[in-house]
């Protein structure tokens, strides 16, 4: 039964910006599905609002909306394109829900078009906690196993309170309705608690309902990923084991494919629950995922939800197993049955079969609590990891030691040496989930626990906790043996173990260990991820390593090039590099390179296995990026390693890597120093005759006080070498240098603190460009919305430059040519200047493709990640211009004046995170990036463009209504300009007292309200923090005090995130708003696909 | 839980393949040796199944799974009284078992039966050479003092074949034994046991059969003797061109026109009985996740194998034989392998994978459904 012939156009909705819950996965997946799509001949029409995306690559689909992810967008879309279908389970719930929206608003029947891939019914039952009960007893009555958790739905604060009672009492587990990454849910112990977790979740759940439910704390917890075509064939495409047992999200668990402590008996007992609940909810075809508790006593076996869409647990099982779940949904979708789909990587077999694994896989979790000091760090079942590795190994120690270090965070590997600490305290610790909580496991393992204590404390698998053991004794061997021998070496190695682990155990030198380890002949073997545990050869080269006996890695003729990718996503690294990465592998493979891809982010395109030639999922340490070199340069000629792609990460390496002799292509380590190191840098600067704010280096208080004092306060202060603005802090008097001093572990005589003068007042400017040794092509120039001291990945900026001039452009052009060449770029740059007055500073330069490369991509209709692949392999600038891969004439800094806007803007993960007490984290913006992820809006002006962002990440601009404003004293002159227009535009101001005043006397009128501090009035008047919490205020201006005041608003700003009214931390935002306002009230807002756009902009170009 | 101790056994153990391919690992299970033919099976659960299943008699089973006997070994998942297989090989072997139905640890009870084994090898590298190679007889060797790699070959060389192999009656119940329905009692089957699994008989049980198990050397009249509405051939091990027997049996079977169904050995012994050839695949079908395709219905189940051999029949027609039409209705999709037969004038059908599935997925369990149909049919 071939494909449909009635369908000759889809709709594709991507999952908008990353955040917490929702992240890259979806762009893989989309991706995948575009492609198939596109394949099968169909017209493929994509929204997706997140430019950092392969999927919304012109190429990937034929019309690409970057739009606002709303069904008043998605209608516009549709009244345009009238596309016959529209695929909703690939962009996670976002896509979802839009699509259940436009279905009950009538849109979709309105145009006809037919839902594919999942019909409303089947969402429902899938997702509505009700309805999803009786799925479940039904299957329990058809096949006799299977049961809910005893539950109660509430639509109230009654209904929960009577709620807890109907379940005998406390603890209870609260869970919103359709809300993604189990947003708003949590455990709750007592009434408070009860209160405000199950108050949070009325408020975001979008049908004003929680479930609540027994808790099953500490059960051992799995899922299975499931497909279905339409014959009613189903297969389980992969199990998977959470390490945490239930209580923590599995987003944030540790979690291991396959499963690893069932019988068979059990194991099918899920499988038929699995097939039964699919065909119960009546998912027609494509996958899904089921998640179940298992008692650990009895074997009583509880489902706790199904997600009838592809999701992030999908991705892990397609990475962790070979089976590309979303190409294979895509298929389904438009008519296939899995036995009519080839399996790719044999190519020979169908892909109605269930994928057997002859290896473990591990995912491990990314967390940024340090980040958000204030927020609790307790792991629940709200989603809070802002990212994953995964490794691959032989065994579970081996893979799980390779996930822990895939990290790349301090301390995220075992450590062996030093003294563990007090047994009965790190126990004690180990009961509470957190990020690290498998640390003071191995640490209380070390100090004397036993098994049964640890199992006691944490409820971990005793088979879990015996490979704990497991490593640990291996350590012991290691730390006690008079030697190093081979039979030794090559155990700890079988176990995960890394060079620099070893080394710290025997106080060695990673080096030293490496040396000894090949003088012995240890080294790692290539084996092949294929589907089916090798009973057929595998066509397709996805490679992880073991220390085992036979490599598979396969002699090849063509010249190689190695692409690092970026690793984990984390706040300050994230898809973007992912984008460059993947670009990278494209260009080179079209410029007749073999491609060789190293990651280890299950989430992302580049881990797919037909995205590179050859895909290696391993860590990005040094060690494991060697032993791949070491085995390419076995398998042929190599032309050498790309590591200015992947962001942060490879760039650390590069110097190693060269030292090891690894050739590096592009911008050699020597300039990676000289833009990174500040003396280096100055120097470049020096010799360039261009001015950076007075900055010195310190590692002591007393020599940062010295430097201060000479620059004057406030300054900059950020420890050398980070991203992201980890750490970074704006001060401004001495008392808080020293305690930022002294907080501060990460300062010592190699990582000095670096002490900036601070520019008050000063335009930012973001420049991304290309550099080949001789020509410069300005990529594109950005101009921050908020002001320069907000860290550039949480700013919005616009593209072209909104107020910048022609001069302006051309000294920003020839201080990026100076600083490329003084440098020694050979590739891409980005730099980031500031303009104070009418100096253009240098703030610092990133020899390296930027976070905003694919932004400057799509609003310029320039793939310059696959330009600088191609200059660091040799390429130049007008050999690229000539062969089309650049515009032949012109570049990024003189756009034509028609050239559409791009407003890029970041999306903040404030409503994740709660303190301890329950309240939440303050959302002002500062010098330390804690954006998830970005959106664009792209139109003819800058309002529209503008508008068009702030509706893709936080929801519409309200045109009406009533606007609340409280600035700061530095922040009064310039509000009064944007208040009166608001006020032009209808808006009933409310202010507090001092504001009102200003307002006032410049014929502004505002409504004095009281504040939070002020309590509710004599006569019953409510304080700003309540009418916004009773939903009576629709816009929120305010600017937080310089020193100390920082907090003042915080009640403010904390109850516009609990209540979703868009709240504006900046005046250039709140003027920036104004002009959105503007924009939509002037009649309708139209859209554009990206493919129009650039015909528009190739077009004004010649 | 057990303390867990430094470490599994640190015993050398060599696995000796008829080729001359080594791999050298710890001891596992028993210490000593043994011999047998070497095949994989791509299970990831179930081993305690597998290891009890008697088809896998005179075979040493290499685990594709690196993590085996995690949770250890219980009292209710065994298929016969006792481990089959030949000897064991595994990658990572538990050191501590881990299910609320756990007794003992798979070590123990593989040391407690006798059965040699090895650990710590590349499973997968010995998977790929069989797989390119074929199955093919090997030893494992396990002690302190190793023969020396000639002697061990030698020895490996010298231990019989599968080919030719006739196995059945060293496998199956010497005397006959009734296992009774579960609830109200429906029809009476003989099963021909050539190496049966328990859970098959409880399959049947399960739909009120009363399932009388007779041994491998059972005649027509032993089984009509117990007044069957339908007479079951099951798995067993060996080569199905040696079951002369059998076939002669089930040959009495069809000229009687009694409801019949065969699993695996019995698909090839009805395949034979038909006329068609058998042969010998080049490294089997072991696994619980293969996709078969029912021909009658066009539908996919992923299904248990435990087979080396399969029936030459062709694919696309339906074929004359002795006892009417008949026509393959069950194939593997990923090699085209027959996996079913059935007779389209007479109640006879058979598959060559596993519907009783232990260990392995339910998919196939209507097959039984269909046994009683055709029962069900005989008497109206």
């Amino acid at each position: 039964m071939p494909k449909r012939t009635d369908i000759q156009s889809v709709l594709v909705i991507g999952s908008g910006p990353i955040v917490i819950g929702q992240a890259a996965e979806f762009d893989y997946s989309g991706t995948q599905a575009c492609r198939v799509l596109k394949a099968e001949g169909l017209r493929v029409i994509l929204v997706n609002s997140n430019p950092a995306t392969i999927m919304t690559d012109p190429e990937i689909a034929d019309a690409t909306y970057v739009e606002p992810i709303t069904p008043e967008f998605v209608e516009k879309i549709i009244a345009k394109e009238q596309p016959d279908a529209l695929l909703p389970t690939l962009g996670g719930q976002t896509a979802l829900n839009t699509a259940i929206s436009l279905d009950e608003n009538g849109v979709l029947e309105k145009y006809g078009v037919e839902l594919i891939g999942a019909n409303v019914a089947a969402i429902h039952k899938g997702e509505d906690r009700d309805q999803f009960k009786d799925v479940v007893e039904e299957v329990r009555r058809k096949i006799g196993h299977g049961e809910s958790a005893r539950s109660v739905i509430c639509h109230s604060m009654d209904e929960v309170l009577a709620g807890v009672e109907q379940l005998g009492g406390y603890p209870v587990v609260v869970r919103p309705s359709f809300t993604m990454g189990g947003a708003g849910s949590g455990f709750a112990h007592d009434e408070e608690e009860l209160r405000r977790i199950a108050g949070q979740g009325l408020t975001l759940s979008p049908t004003t309902e929680v479930l609540l439910e027994e808790s099953i704390l500490g059960w051992k917890e799995y899922e299975l990923e499931l497909m279905r075509d339409k014959h009613d064939n189903v297969v389980v495409v992969c199990s998977i084991e959470n390490f945490d047992p239930m209580g923590v999200h599995t987003g944030d668990s540790i979690t291991v494919a396959p499963a690893m402590t069932l019988t068979d008996r059990e194991y099918q007992i899920l499988r038929d629950i699995g097939i039964a609940v699919i065909r119960e909810v009546g998912v027609d075809t494509g996958g899904c995922n089921i998640q179940f508790a298992v008692n650990p006593d009895d074997g009583r076996v509880i489902v706790i939800e199904m997600n009838p869409r592809v999701s992030r647990s999908s991705a892990l099982a397609s990475k962790a197993t070979g089976f590309p779940i979303a190409k294979i949904a895509a298929k389904l979708a438009v008519g296939y049955t899995l036995d009519e789909i080839p399996n790719d990587i044999t190519q020979e077999t169908p892909a109605s079969f269930e994928p057997t694994l002859d290896y473990v896989v591990v995912k491990a979790p990314r967390f940024a609590f340090e980040k958000f000091p204030q927020a609790d760090s307790t792991l629940t079942t709200t989603m809070k990891s802002v990212g994953e590795a995964m490794a691959i190994g032989r065994n579970f120690t081996e893979a799980f030691q390779k996930a822990l270090r895939s990290l790349e965070k301090k301390g995220s590997q075992f450590t062996f040496v030093g003294e563990p600490g007090d047994k009965a305290e790190l126990l004690a610790e180990a009961v509470r989930p957190t990020d690290g909580r498998i640390n003071s496991v191995m640490q209380a393992i070390r100090a004397g626990a036993t098994p049964e204590e640890v199992f006691e404390a944490t409820k971990i698998d005793p088979w879990f906790v015996d490979q704990l053991f497991l490593i640990k004794e291996i350590a012991d061997e290691l730390a006690q043996a008079p030697e190093l021998t081979t039979d030794l070496l090559a155990e700890a190695k079988r176990h995960g173990f890394s060079d620099q682990q070893i080394g710290e155990i025997r106080g060695l030198r990673e080096d030293v260990v490496r040396e000894v380890r090949h003088a012995l002949g240890i080294r790692p073997v290539y084996k092949t991820v294929d589907t089916c545990a090798a009973e057929f050869a595998a066509k397709t080269p996805y490679f992880y390593s073991s220390y085992d006996e036979e490599t598979e890695v396969a002699p090849r003729e063509k010249p190689a090039v190695i692409i690092l990718g970026s690793g984990p996503n984390r706040i300050g690294q994230g898809i973007e590099f992912d984008y460059s990465c993947v670009h990278a592998s494209f260009a080179l493979s079209d410029a007749g390179y073999e491609t060789v891809m190293v990651n280890c982010n299950p989430e992302t395109v580049s881990t797919d296995y037909d995205t590179s030639d050859r895909l290696y999922f391993e860590p990005l340490t040094l060690e494991d990026v060697l032993e791949i070199v070491h085995a390419e340069q076995q398998a042929g000629p190599i032309a050498g390693v790309v590591v200015q792609l992947g962001g942060q990460t490879p760039l650390g390496l590069a110097q190693a890597l060269k030292d090891n002799g690894v050739p590096i292509v592009g911008t050699p380590p020597e300039a990676i120093h000289a833009a990174e190191d500040r003396g280096a840098f100055g120097q470049v600067l020096k010799e360039a005759g261009l001015p950076a704010p007075k900055h010195g280096t310190a590692t002591t208080f007393p020599e940062a006080k010295a430097i201060a004092d000479e620059i004057g306060y406030p300054v900059l202060v950020r420890p050398s070498y980070v991203l992201g603005g980890r750490g970074m802090e704006i001060v401004y008097d001495e008392a808080r240098l020293s305690s930022y001093i002294a907080e501060s572990t990460e300062i010592s005589p190699s990582r000095p603190v670096l002490v900036d003068r601070f520019l008050d007042d000063a335009i930012e400017i973001d420049v991304d460009a290309l550099y080949d040794g001789e020509e410069l092509y300005l990529g594109g120039v950005m101009e921050h919305i908020e002001e320069a001291g907000i860290h550039s990945g949480d700013s919005a900026c616009a593209l072209p430059p909104i107020t910048l001039g022609g001069f302006d452009i051309k000294r920003l052009r020839a201080s990026t040519e100076a600083i490329a060449k003084g440098v020694g770029v050979r590739g891409l740059i980005n730099i980031q200047f500031a303009m104070a007055g009418d100096i253009l500073y240098v703030l610092e330069a990133n020899p390296r493709a930027s976070r905003t490369v694919p932004f400057t991509s799509k609003a310029t209709a320039v793939p310059l990640a696959k330009a600088a692949a191609r200059i660091s392999l040799g390429a130049t600038i007008a050999e690229l211009r000539a062969e089309g891969l650049l515009p032949a004439r012109g570049d990024g800094g003189e756009l034509p004046l028609d050239a559409p806007i791009s407003v890029k803007e970041a999306v903040m993960p404030w409503t994740r995170f709660r303190d301890t007490s329950g309240r939440g984290v303050d959302t002002v913006l500062g010098p330390e990036m804690r954006s998830t992820g970005e959106v664009m809006g792209i139109d003819s002006v800058f309002g529209t463009a503008y508008a068009k962002s702030q509706a893709g990440a936080y929801g519409p601009l309200p045109t009406k209504g009533r606007a609340f404003i409280s600035v700061a004293n530095r922040d009064k002159r310039s509000m009064i300009f944007p208040a009166r227009e608001l006020v032009a535009h209808g808006f009933e101001l409310l202010a507090t007292s001092g504001t009102a005043e200003v307002l006032k006397r410049n014929g502004i009128h505002a409504t004095v309200v009281r504040k939070q501090s002020e309590g509710t009035g004599p006569n019953g008047e409510r304080t700003i923090v309540q009418l916004i919490h009773d939903g009576e205020v629709d816009l929120i201006v305010n600017t937080p005090y310089g020193t100390g005041g920082r907090l003042d608003g915080y009640d403010i700003r904390t109850a516009a995130v609990a209540r979703s009214v868009p709240c504006l931390t900046t005046v250039q935002a709140l003027a920036a708003a104004v002009q959105g306002i503007d924009a939509l009230n002037h009649g309708d807002v139209g859209v554009r696909s990206l493919q129009e756009h650039a015909e528009l902009l190739t077009a004004a170009r010649d | 839980m057990t303390t867990s101790t430094g470490g599994t056994t640190k015993v050398p153990a060599v696995l000796v393949l008829e080729d001359g391919r080594i791999f050298r690992g710890r001891a596992y299970g028993a210490v000593g040796e043994t011999f047998g033919e070497a095949v994989f099976s791509t299970g990831m659960t179930g081993y305690q199944e597998t290891l009890t299943d008697p088809s896998y008699h005179r075979q040493v089973v290499v685990m594709t799974a690196p993590h085996v006997g995690n949770t250890g070994v219980n009292d209710e998942d065994p298929e016969s009284k006792r481990i089959w297989v030949a000897g064991y090989v595994v990658r990572d072997p538990a050191r501590v078992p881990s299910n609320w139905r756990a007794k003992r640890s798979l070590d123990e009870e593989l040391r407690h039966q006798g059965v040699v084994g090895i650990s710590g090898i590349d499973t997968r590298a010995l998977t790929r050479h069989l797989r390119e190679r074929g199955a093919m007889r090997v030893g494992i060797f396990s002690g302190n003092a190793l023969p020396d790699e000639g002697t061990m070959l030698a020895e490996v060389r010298q231990a019989p074949e599968m080919k030719g192999a006739n196995l059945s009656a060293e496998v199956a119940t010497k005397e006959p034994y009734v296992v009774p329905a579960i609830g109200e009692k429906k029809f009476t089957v003989a099963a021909v046991d050539l190496g049966i699994k328990g859970m098959t008989p409880h399959r049947m049980a399960e739909r009120g059969i009363e399932v009388h198990v007779l041994p491998a050397t059972a005649t027509v009249e032993d089984v009509y003797a117990v007044n069957p509405d339908g007479v079951f051939f099951s798995n067993g091990p060996g080569d199905p061109a040696t079951a002369d027997h059998a076939v002669s049996v089930m040959q009495g079977v069809l000229e009687r026109g009694t409801p019949l169904f065969g699993i695996c050995f019995g698909n090839q012994i009805l395949g034979r009985a038909l006329g068609f050839g058998t042969y010998k695949l080049k490294y089997g079908h072991r696994g619980i996740n293969q996709p078969v395709q029912d021909r009658t219905t066009g539908k996919v189940e992923v299904t248990a194998h435990n087979h080396g051999f399969a029936v030459d029949a062709p694919l696309d027609q339906v074929s004359d034989t002795p006892y009417g039409r008949a026509e393959v209705s069950h194939v593997c999709l990923n090699d085209n392998v027959v996996e079913g037969l059935h007779l389209l004038d007479k109640p006879a059908f058979s598959v060559q994978y596993h519907p009783e599935a232990a260990a392995g997925p339910h998919d196939a369990a209507y097959l039984f459904d269909r046994f009683v149909s055709l029962m069900e049919g005989q008497r109206a």
